[in-house]
Protein backbone atom coordinates (compact mmCIF):
# COMPACT_ATOMS: atom_id res chain seq x y z
CA UNK A 1 0.00 0.00 0.00
CA UNK A 2 1.52 3.30 -1.13
CA UNK A 3 1.40 6.18 1.34
CA UNK A 4 -0.47 9.33 0.39
CA UNK A 5 1.42 12.63 0.58
CA UNK A 6 -0.73 13.63 3.51
CA UNK A 7 0.31 10.52 5.43
CA UNK A 8 3.90 10.97 4.32
CA UNK A 9 3.98 14.54 5.70
CA UNK A 10 2.68 13.27 9.04
CA UNK A 11 5.42 10.65 9.18
CA UNK A 12 8.11 13.14 8.20
CA UNK A 13 6.99 15.47 10.97
CA UNK A 14 6.97 12.60 13.50
CA UNK A 15 10.42 11.55 12.39
CA UNK A 16 11.74 14.87 13.65
CA UNK A 17 10.56 14.00 17.14
CA UNK A 18 10.90 10.25 17.51
CA UNK A 19 12.21 7.19 15.72
CA UNK A 20 9.90 5.66 13.17
CA UNK A 21 9.26 1.93 13.07
CA UNK A 22 10.93 -0.15 10.35
CA UNK A 23 7.63 -0.39 8.52
CA UNK A 24 7.07 3.35 8.62
CA UNK A 25 10.59 4.05 7.45
CA UNK A 26 10.27 1.66 4.55
CA UNK A 27 6.95 3.09 3.42
CA UNK A 28 8.29 6.61 3.71
CA UNK A 29 11.47 5.79 1.81
CA UNK A 30 9.45 4.25 -1.00
CA UNK A 31 7.17 7.26 -1.16
CA UNK A 32 10.08 9.70 -1.21
CA UNK A 33 11.77 8.02 -4.16
CA UNK A 34 8.64 8.70 -6.16
CA UNK A 35 7.54 12.10 -4.86
CA UNK A 36 9.44 15.36 -5.39
CA UNK A 37 6.88 17.40 -3.44
CA UNK A 38 7.47 15.36 -0.30
CA UNK A 39 11.25 15.46 -0.79
CA UNK A 40 11.03 19.24 -0.80
CA UNK A 41 8.74 19.15 2.21
CA UNK A 42 11.27 17.12 4.16
CA UNK A 43 14.11 19.52 3.42
CA UNK A 44 11.93 22.45 4.34
CA UNK A 45 10.79 21.24 7.74
CA UNK A 46 14.44 20.48 8.50
CA UNK A 47 15.23 24.06 7.56
CA UNK A 48 12.51 25.27 9.95
CA UNK A 49 14.38 23.57 12.77
CA UNK A 50 17.65 25.27 11.85
CA UNK A 51 15.90 28.60 11.61
CA UNK A 52 14.04 28.27 14.88
CA UNK A 53 17.21 27.31 16.76
CA UNK A 54 18.94 30.34 15.31
CA UNK A 55 16.06 32.66 16.02
CA UNK A 56 17.08 33.24 19.63
CA UNK A 57 20.50 34.55 18.58
CA UNK A 58 18.92 36.79 15.99
CA UNK A 59 16.88 38.82 18.43
CA UNK A 60 18.44 42.23 18.52
CA UNK A 61 19.28 43.72 21.93
CA UNK A 62 18.92 47.26 20.74
CA UNK A 63 15.21 47.18 19.96
CA UNK B 1 35.81 41.84 36.44
CA UNK B 2 32.68 42.17 38.53
CA UNK B 3 29.33 42.16 36.86
CA UNK B 4 27.05 45.09 37.52
CA UNK B 5 23.30 45.43 37.37
CA UNK B 6 23.71 47.44 34.15
CA UNK B 7 25.46 44.51 32.48
CA UNK B 8 22.35 42.49 33.15
CA UNK B 9 19.71 45.12 32.62
CA UNK B 10 20.91 45.93 29.11
CA UNK B 11 19.71 42.53 27.92
CA UNK B 12 16.17 43.06 29.17
CA UNK B 13 14.71 43.73 25.73
CA UNK B 14 16.33 40.69 24.24
CA UNK B 15 15.09 38.49 27.06
CA UNK B 16 11.62 39.93 26.76
CA UNK B 17 11.35 39.27 23.05
CA UNK B 18 12.69 35.78 23.56
CA UNK B 19 10.13 35.13 26.29
CA UNK B 20 7.25 36.58 24.31
CA UNK B 21 8.10 34.32 21.42
CA UNK B 22 7.97 31.31 23.71
CA UNK B 23 5.04 32.26 25.87
CA UNK B 24 2.89 34.33 23.55
CA UNK B 25 1.70 36.44 26.43
CA UNK B 26 3.32 39.77 27.20
CA UNK B 27 2.23 39.97 30.80
CA UNK B 28 3.51 36.52 31.64
CA UNK B 29 6.68 37.22 29.66
CA UNK B 30 7.30 40.45 31.62
CA UNK B 31 6.98 38.55 34.89
CA UNK B 32 9.30 35.82 33.73
CA UNK B 33 11.94 38.33 32.64
CA UNK B 34 11.61 40.23 35.91
CA UNK B 35 12.08 36.98 37.74
CA UNK B 36 15.12 36.14 35.61
CA UNK B 37 16.80 39.49 36.20
CA UNK B 38 16.20 39.18 39.91
CA UNK B 39 17.58 35.65 40.01
CA UNK B 40 20.62 36.85 38.05
CA UNK B 41 21.25 39.75 40.45
CA UNK B 42 20.99 37.41 43.40
CA UNK B 43 23.70 35.19 42.03
CA UNK B 44 25.99 37.67 40.37
CA UNK B 45 28.98 35.99 41.99
CA UNK B 46 27.93 32.69 40.49
CA UNK B 47 28.52 34.08 37.03
CA UNK B 48 31.90 32.61 36.26
CA UNK B 49 32.40 34.31 32.95
CA UNK B 50 32.93 31.17 30.87
CA UNK B 51 29.98 32.20 28.74
CA UNK B 52 28.70 35.60 27.68
CA UNK B 53 26.32 37.42 30.01
CA UNK B 54 23.62 37.05 27.38
CA UNK B 55 24.04 33.28 27.19
CA UNK B 56 24.07 33.02 30.96
CA UNK B 57 20.86 35.05 31.25
CA UNK B 58 19.20 33.06 28.47
CA UNK B 59 19.99 29.88 30.38
CA UNK B 60 18.24 31.19 33.48
CA UNK B 61 15.37 32.48 31.38
CA UNK B 62 14.79 29.09 29.75
CA UNK B 63 14.17 27.45 33.10
CA UNK B 64 11.77 30.20 34.10
CA UNK B 65 9.96 29.85 30.78
CA UNK B 66 9.48 26.12 31.24
CA UNK B 67 8.02 26.74 34.72
CA UNK B 68 5.69 29.38 33.33
CA UNK B 69 4.56 27.10 30.51
CA UNK B 70 3.71 24.46 33.06
CA UNK B 71 1.55 26.95 34.94
CA UNK B 72 -0.03 28.42 31.83
CA UNK B 73 -1.13 25.14 30.45
CA UNK B 74 -3.25 24.56 33.51
CA UNK B 75 -4.80 28.00 33.41
CA UNK B 76 -7.79 27.96 31.10
CA UNK B 77 -7.87 31.75 31.04
CA UNK B 78 -4.44 32.00 29.52
CA UNK B 79 -4.76 29.39 26.85
CA UNK B 80 -7.66 28.67 24.65
CA UNK B 81 -7.58 24.91 24.77
CA UNK B 82 -10.62 24.46 22.59
CA UNK B 83 -9.22 26.01 19.44
CA UNK B 84 -5.73 24.63 19.85
CA UNK B 85 -6.13 21.23 21.29
CA UNK B 86 -8.32 19.23 19.00
CA UNK B 87 -6.66 16.97 16.51
CA UNK B 88 -8.51 18.45 13.58
CA UNK B 89 -6.12 18.99 10.71
CA UNK B 90 -8.73 19.80 8.11
CA UNK B 91 -7.27 23.29 7.73
CA UNK B 92 -4.61 21.68 5.54
CA UNK B 93 -7.01 19.65 3.41
CA UNK B 94 -6.93 22.14 0.57
CA UNK B 95 -3.27 21.30 0.01
CA UNK B 96 -4.12 17.75 -0.95
CA UNK B 97 -6.42 16.15 -3.48
CA UNK B 98 -9.10 13.62 -2.51
CA UNK B 99 -6.53 10.80 -2.52
CA UNK B 100 -4.32 12.75 -0.15
CA UNK B 101 -1.70 13.61 -2.76
CA UNK B 102 -0.34 17.10 -3.27
CA UNK B 103 -2.58 19.27 -5.38
CA UNK B 104 -1.37 22.32 -7.26
CA UNK B 105 0.45 23.52 -4.12
CA UNK B 106 2.99 20.70 -3.95
CA UNK B 107 6.12 22.05 -2.19
CA UNK B 108 8.56 23.49 -4.67
CA UNK B 109 12.23 23.76 -3.96
CA UNK B 110 13.32 26.86 -1.97
CA UNK B 111 16.08 28.93 -3.53
CA UNK B 112 19.22 29.16 -1.37
CA UNK B 113 17.45 28.99 1.99
CA UNK B 114 20.74 29.26 3.91
CA UNK B 115 21.38 32.73 2.56
CA UNK B 116 18.12 33.86 4.15
CA UNK B 117 19.66 33.35 7.57
CA UNK B 118 21.81 36.43 7.17
CA UNK B 119 18.98 38.57 5.84
CA UNK B 120 17.32 40.86 8.41
CA UNK B 121 14.14 40.96 6.36
CA UNK B 122 13.87 37.19 6.50
CA UNK B 123 13.78 37.24 10.30
CA UNK B 124 10.95 39.74 10.27
CA UNK B 125 8.92 37.48 8.02
CA UNK B 126 9.81 34.48 10.17
CA UNK B 127 8.75 36.20 13.38
CA UNK B 128 5.46 37.29 11.87
CA UNK B 129 4.78 33.80 10.51
CA UNK B 130 5.51 32.30 13.93
CA UNK B 131 3.25 34.87 15.56
CA UNK B 132 0.34 33.73 13.41
CA UNK B 133 0.30 30.23 14.87
CA UNK B 134 -2.29 29.47 17.54
CA UNK B 135 -0.87 29.94 21.03
CA UNK B 136 -0.61 26.39 22.18
CA UNK B 137 0.74 25.25 18.84
CA UNK B 138 3.38 27.96 18.94
CA UNK B 139 4.31 27.09 22.49
CA UNK B 140 4.82 23.39 21.81
CA UNK B 141 6.80 24.20 18.68
CA UNK B 142 9.05 26.62 20.56
CA UNK B 143 9.63 24.08 23.33
CA UNK B 144 10.63 21.48 20.80
CA UNK B 145 12.59 23.48 18.25
CA UNK B 146 13.90 26.46 20.19
CA UNK B 147 14.46 24.97 23.63
CA UNK B 148 15.22 21.56 22.11
CA UNK B 149 13.16 19.60 24.63
CA UNK B 150 12.33 15.96 23.95
CA UNK B 151 8.76 15.29 22.88
CA UNK B 152 8.10 13.04 25.90
CA UNK B 153 9.15 15.80 28.28
CA UNK B 154 6.93 18.30 26.51
CA UNK B 155 3.88 16.04 26.75
CA UNK B 156 4.60 15.38 30.40
CA UNK B 157 5.15 19.03 31.24
CA UNK B 158 2.04 20.16 29.46
CA UNK B 159 0.05 17.13 30.50
CA UNK B 160 -1.11 16.31 26.98
CA UNK B 161 -1.10 13.03 25.09
CA UNK B 162 1.71 12.04 22.74
CA UNK B 163 -0.71 12.07 19.83
CA UNK B 164 -1.86 15.54 20.69
CA UNK B 165 1.69 16.73 20.96
CA UNK B 166 2.61 15.34 17.59
CA UNK B 167 -0.50 16.86 16.00
CA UNK B 168 0.44 20.27 17.39
CA UNK B 169 3.98 19.96 16.07
CA UNK B 170 2.69 18.84 12.68
CA UNK B 171 0.36 21.80 12.53
CA UNK B 172 3.15 24.17 13.51
CA UNK B 173 5.47 22.85 10.82
CA UNK B 174 2.76 22.86 8.17
CA UNK B 175 1.68 26.42 8.85
CA UNK B 176 5.16 27.85 9.28
CA UNK B 177 6.31 26.17 6.09
CA UNK B 178 3.32 27.48 4.17
CA UNK B 179 3.74 30.99 5.48
CA UNK B 180 7.46 31.17 4.64
CA UNK B 181 6.82 29.55 1.29
CA UNK B 182 4.27 32.17 0.42
CA UNK B 183 5.74 35.28 1.98
CA UNK B 184 9.45 34.75 1.72
CA UNK B 185 10.37 32.17 -0.89
CA UNK B 186 7.32 32.93 -2.99
CA UNK B 187 7.85 36.65 -2.70
CA UNK B 188 4.33 37.73 -1.89
CA UNK B 189 4.64 40.54 0.66
CA UNK B 190 3.46 39.99 4.18
CA UNK B 191 0.85 42.28 5.59
CA UNK B 192 0.98 42.76 9.33
CA UNK B 193 -2.19 41.58 10.98
ZN1 LIG C 1 4.27 12.79 -1.60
Amino acid sequence: MMLSCKEATRLMSMQMDRELSMGERLQLALHLTACAGCRNFRKQIGFLRTVTRKFGDQIDDSK
Amino acid sequence: MALTFQDIEQHRNYLLRYAIFQLRDETVAEDVVQDTLLAAVEKLEAFAGQSSVKTWLTGILKHKIIDAQRRMVRDPLLLDARTDEDGDLSDFDSLFDTQGHWGSDAPRSWQSPDQSLSDQQFWKVYEECARRMPKRTAMVFAMREMLGQEIDDICKNLDITATNCSVLLYRARMSLRLCLDKHWFGGSPLEKT
